[in-house]
């Protein structure tokens, strides 16, 4: 049978088009149910008992006195769950505290009670005794010998000796001569930036409903990115067998990264073991700020030399990032992707990965990357603009390009980068003009994209319709999607196929909606499913005809013989061929499962126009123009969607979003009220370039592109803001009062 | 404590409930009456993810208490669409990608439809100031406000 | 808690008299949001909108009566309110979103005693008047002095305001309030400025009332501002002395939301700017 993919650029009848996402009427109408919208029968409320405090030793929980209010139905403190395995343990300790409250909201206890009132009650019968130490939150005053430590024994053997016990893990990238690199330039720029925290801001806050049973069978339904991932780990956790646990992902109300890990599962899974009742757990707003994962603050020192044509001679970086409680924050994420753009010869990052009493940080959308193109970005503005050089012609020069290595290691194959700044160069915006205190900025960014263990699975139904099942949450529009490549990999209509998110018992093991994958690499493998059940009907059609199998091929819907010589016989089309399946040797399917790898590299480039009030510093949105590859395109509202967000993410973070804390460690803005994301009267149309440079890994050229649209957009606004303030700013967020002081300093 | 009756019309439809003094309107129209299409983003007001109308009047739902509703007309988006015909704005909610994760969409089609119904005409910054309270963390909004204008537009067109 | 909702005027002050750790209900947006927060525990909610004339605003001796449960979005469907006192309205209108601004009320602002509240400086510059009934009657308590400091008001026990009385607009005047926040929507003012002033047929200021918000424990009447801009037209040289007298007359703290030094010099901007503005209005330039 001839299946192969040619080489010849292939024609799509359905990909790149624009249908009807297939969950849309329920999200319209109301009906799709999300984390906190499931029910079951006897369900209690789960709540939890937080820490008020940003370090303290937890020494002695007294809960008899809410046990024995009249409601209570079971009380959980860290002792229940005994010890639990080493890869789940700093998991463990986040989602309730051991021997210390390590953060303002650390969960320390939670009660499951007939009613939120009662439970509420219940918390305030909860005595912790305290023992408060000294706290810190900067990443910088975390660093320093003399500060209070977090953890004894975490260091790793790459940090120097004599270093703060916060300093968990240094690490270095990229190749060539710094010192010989910056000797050749004509200018070098030396500056230290600083980013303040932010939260991936989903409206909808984390949710499940569990049920466990005394014979250690478990359900849960859950708002995440990945099911099978809160499988494993609450399995982990509370000592299941992966297979007695069955998760449901349900319609998930945002995540970018956020709801890659696991905060209440385990504590519900917890609580309706001990009660035998079902429990459900819904965060207030409050809790998902004090609690759940934002993304590192970060302190960047760059040192960047280019010569007065506009060459990068070398560049350095040291990033320091804390990731709140525990090891683990985003920092070599930052450290490899800030020059990944670009063509160095002599090219080096450190980075310091730190611990402070903050929330453990989680992924957020491209995790460490925003922050290192913010330093990197803005210090190569600051030299072109410095030299009277086109920032957009600099970074062309510069910009890396198939064959080029990599300042993070590897040799890249086709990408993207040079595509998007040609685009943004002959753009319209590029050349449209500026009025008073008005200024443009530009910014590259990358993301790495990935791949990772998918499952899926396609059946043909005997009408000859075809389900896909795949067990990725569908955040913005996969399903669509993955019905899309199905339908054309098929050759049916879009109408033909339905996909669903399969529970974790109907699958293997699929990685959780993250590293912009999913487009990529579940929909390889429903691609590979579809072909394996052309291969199967084909197969089937050869039988009734009794020709050969290789003699068949599949087009257009239908088995069909191939050429002249195969026999003569009319099409026949997948319903014809699943009619007699019960015939022909039973039910058709075709699944496939695969670790996916080839993902692609994902380069775009911003453009901003901003206007800044002189007299207030306030900063206003003019004009935004993303130019992103793609790889392919399957439903470009969808990619476009994925650009406007992340574009706006990064809007909120270059200017008013922050994580406050006091100088007692409590977080002063827990609400959307001073957590300040953009609102829709903030901001103009975000316009957007699709540049399509097929990924080689995809069999339709298929790149990740959720991420990398967050990248740019902190360093493209700094740069407009600097250009129509007229003053470096190397500080987000860019605040009113910070870039009012900023330009009242300048004078 | 004694619950506090309550009788009311919702979606048209003469509705009787009992609630908590404290419980919220939200409270009630999520865990009493199991219209879940109401989300709860942050119980403050910040976010109106629980837009209803009470009275013809754009509410947040959170911020009102269910003992308030006796005698209203509460609208919510469960009763936006007729049968299984859709209101434009839900129509072209879907058409043109106005949605990804979905969780604001309810509020913020209960407060495009109470714009519409006020000013069949609204300007650009019309629209994005009367949804400056309907945060949306996936779209950038840009979609949801060119689906807002395309529909007034296809409105005024069909009246 | 319990929850009453009262038809006369008379059983709500019995019902607020009668119990402890009671609470009025007008518009709800802030009291909701302290409830949640269990910043409050209320033994009893009173609901006051189903009394007779909280919701109406009513023409009296040339001004405005509005009653406490209006709502702003009401305040702004009413012409000839929008023609008298626009910067009042447009102050109402500023507070939270759309659907904030279809259940809160000038009276709820102005109890909430928030220093940063968005209508009282508006409400202070127009002279306005709170009628406050209770347990020994009617009385009358001028707008600056309900707030005694964040979070408290001169309100008795068994007291709450029934409405807002703003006098009579003379000829050739004209208000205005400007706040500055981070963002365009949704958020608490960082600074807020109302100006209410009249001209004579020269332009210059006969009367003019300046006030200042969310930069001291409550909102600041600045005398000094109104005393700068006086008997002059207000070209730059008077405006600067306007913008100076009241960042002079800021006594701001740092917080999460701003800093001293931007809220004193922030104040000085918005009352150049709100001047200006209320200045056209004046001068039946603008609306």
């Amino acid at each position: 049978m001839a299946l192969d993919d040619s080489k010849k650029p292939r024609e799509f009848k359905i990909v790149g088009t624009r249908p009807d996402r297939p969950d849309g009427i329920d999200k319209v109408t109301g009906r799709a149910r999300f984390g906190a919208d499931m029910v079951a029968p006897g369900m209690l409320t789960g709540r939890i008992l937080r820490s008020p405090h940003a370090h303290a030793r937890i020494k002695r929980i007294d809960t008899s006195k809410a046990e024995s209010l009249p409601g209570v139905k079971a009380v959980v403190t860290r002792v229940d769950f005994g010890a639990v395995p080493d890869h789940v343990a700093d998991i463990m300790d986040n989602c309730m505290a051991g021997e210390k409250a390590l953060y303002d909201g650390h969960a320390i206890a939670a009660v499951a009670a007939i009613s939120p009132a009662v439970a509420r009650h219940a918390l305030k019968l909860i005595e912790v005794d305290y023992e408060v130490l000294p706290h810190v939150t900067d990443v910088d005053e975390a660093m320093k010998p003399g500060a209070p430590v977090l953890h004894e024994g975490r260091q790793e053997e790459t940090v120097p000796k004599g270093m703060s016990g916060n300093v968990i893990a240094r690490a270095e990238f990229g190749h060539g001569d710094i010192e010989a690199g910056l000797k050749q330039a004509d200018r070098v720029v030396e500056r230290t930036y600083r980013t303040a925290a932010t939260h991936q801001g989903y409206i909808e806050p984390h949710a499940c409903l569990a049920t466990m049973g005394a014979d250690g069978q478990g359900d849960l339904w859950v708002c995440t990115q990945g099911h099978y991932m809160v499988r494993n780990t609450c399995a982990a956790i509370l000592g299941l067998e992966q297979g007695q646990l069955r998760v449901t992902a349900s319609e998930i109300g945002g995540g970018f990264g956020g709801k890659t890990t696991v905060f209440l599962e385990p504590v519900a899974l917890m609580l309706a073991k001990k009660s035998g009742r079902p429990v459900k757990m819904v965060m207030s707003r409050s809790e998902v700020l004090r609690a759940t994962g934002p993304t590192s603050s970060t302190s960047i020192d760059v040192k960047i030399g280019m010569t007065k044509e506009g060459r990068i001679t070398a560049g350095f970086a040291e990033l320091r990032y804390q990731g709140g409680a525990w090891p683990g924050s985003p920092v070599n994420m930052g450290a490899m992707s800030g020059f990944a753009p670009y063509d160095l010869e002599n090219v080096k990052t450190v980075g310091w990965d730190v611990v402070t009493n903050r929330p453990k940080a989680a992924a957020y959308r491209a995790p460490g990357a925003p922050m290192a193109a913010f330093a990197i970005e803005s210090a190569i503005d600051e030299l072109a603009k410095g030299f009277g050089l086109d920032p957009l012609a600099v970074r062309l020069m510069n910009g890396a390009d198939e064959g080029t290595k990599s300042s993070y290691g590897p040799t890249y194959p086709a990408i993207g980068l040079k595509a998007t700044l040609e685009a943004a160069r002959k753009h319209p915006h590029w050349t449209a003009p500026l009025g008073k205190n008005q200024g443009r900025g530009v910014a590259c960014g990358f993301w790495f994209n990935f791949g990772g263990d998918t499952c899926v699975s396609l059946n043909i139904t005997p009408d000859g319709t075809v389900t896909v099942s795949e067990g990725n949450p569908d955040i913005g529009g996969s399903r669509a999607s993955m019905t899309m490549m199905a339908a054309e990999e098929l050759g049916i209509p879009y109408d033909q196929v339905r996909t669903i998110i399969a529970d974790t018992g109907s699958l293997g093991q699929n990685e959780v909606t993250d590293g912009s994958r999913v487009t990529f690499a579940v929909g390889l493998a429903t691609i590979e499913a579809a072909r394996a059940a052309k291969r199967e009907m084909c197969r089937r059609a050869a039988m009734i005809w009794d020709i050969d199998e290789d003699a068949v091929e599949w087009e257009d819907g239908a088995a069909r013989p191939a050429g002249p010589n195969a026999g003569k016989f009319p099409p026949m089309t997948i319903k014809e061929i699943a009619a007699v399946a019960s015939n022909t040797g039973g039910p058709i399917a075709g699944h496939h499962e695969v670790t996916a790898e080839g993902a692609g590299v994902s380069f775009a480039t911003h453009m901003v126009d901003v206007e800044v009030d002189p007299e207030t510093g306030a900063t206003k949105i003019l004009r935004y123009t993303v130019f992103q590859d793609a790889g392919k395109a399957v439903h470009p509202s969808y990619v476009e969607g994925q650009f406007q967000g992340g574009a706006v993410q990064g809007i909120g973070w270059a200017l008013n979003e922050e994580y406050i804390y006091g100088e007692d460690g409590i977080l002063q803005n827990a609400g959307f009220l001073d957590y300040r994301i953009p609102v829709a009267s903030d901001l103009p149309m975000i316009d957007t370039v699709i540049l399509e440079i097929p990924n080689p890994g995809h069999p339709y050229g298929v790149r990740g592109v959720g991420e990398t649209s967050i990248v740019p957009p902190l360093a493209a606004i700094a740069n407009a803001v600097s250009a129509a303030a007229g003053v470096r700013m190397t500080q987000l967020p860019m605040s009113p009062p910070r870039v009012l002081a900023a330009i009242q300093a300048d004078g | 404590m004694s619950r506090i009756h309550v009788t009311t019309k919702i979606n048209g439809d003469e509705t009787e409930f009992l609630c908590e003094a404290e419980a919220t309107l939200l409270d009630v129209l999520r865990d009493e009456l199991g219209l879940t299409g109401t989300k709860e983003g942050c119980g403050t007001g910040d976010c109106g993810a629980c837009s209803v109308t009470v009275d013809g009047r754009l509410v947040c739902s959170c911020l009102m208490l269910g003992a308030e509703a006796e005698g209203r007309e509460i609208t919510t988006i469960e009763g936006m669409a007729t049968g299984e015909t859709l209101h434009p704005l839900q129509k072209k909610f879907i058409e043109m990608a106005a949605l990804q994760c979905g969780i604001c969409t309810p509020g913020i089609l209960v407060a495009a439809k109470s714009l519409l119904e006020r000013n069949p005409d609204p300007s650009e910054e019309e629209v994005r100031y009367w949804l400056a309270g309907n945060l949306c963390r996936c779209t950038g909004y840009d979609k949801i406000i060119r689906a807002v204008l395309d529909t007034a537009a296809d409105m005024r067109r069909a009246s | 808690m319990r929850f009453e909702a009262p038809r006369s005027v008379e059983e709500a002050v019995t019902a607020l008299a009668g119990q402890t750790g009671a609470h009025v209900l007008a518009g709800g947006t802030d009291l909701l949001v302290k409830l949640r927060a269990e910043m409050i525990e209320p033994d009893l909610i009173v609901d006051i909108k189903r009394i007779a004339g909280m919701r109406e605003i009513a023409a009296e001796e040339g001004g405005w009566r509005i009653g406490a449960a209006v709502s702003g979005a009401e305040m702004g469907e009413h012409a000839g309110l929008v023609a008298d006192w626009p910067g009042v309205v447009e102050a109402a209108g500023l507070i939270g979103s759309t659907q904030v601004q279809g259940r809160a009320t000038l009276a709820g602002n102005l109890c909430n005693a928030s220093p940063a509240a968005d209508s009282v400086p508006a409400m202070v510059a127009a002279g306005a008047v709170a009628r406050i009934v209770g347990p020994e009657g009617t009385r009358d308590l001028a707008v600056i002095d309900v707030p005694k400091g964040p979070g408290k008001t001169a309100l008795e026990r068994g007291e709450f305001i029934a409405s807002i009385f703003l006098p009579a607009r003379g000829a050739r005047s004209g208000d205005a309030y400007l706040r500055f926040i981070p963002r365009t929507e949704m958020d608490i003012a960082v600074v807020g400025c109302g100006i209410s002033l009249s001209l004579d047929e020269a332009g210059r200021v006969t009367a003019a009332r300046v006030a200042l918000g969310a930069v001291g424990p409550k909102v600041i009447l600045v005398e000094a501002a109104a005393e700068a801009i006086k008997r002059r037209v207000l070209d730059e040289a008077a405006l600067s002395d306007l913008a100076e007298a009241c960042s002079k007359a800021a006594t701001p703290i740092d917080d999460k939301r701003g800093t001293v030094a931007f809220r004193r010099h922030v104040a000085g901007v918005l009352a150049r700017r709100a001047a200006v503005i209320a200045e056209a209005r004046a001068k039946g330039e603008t609306a």
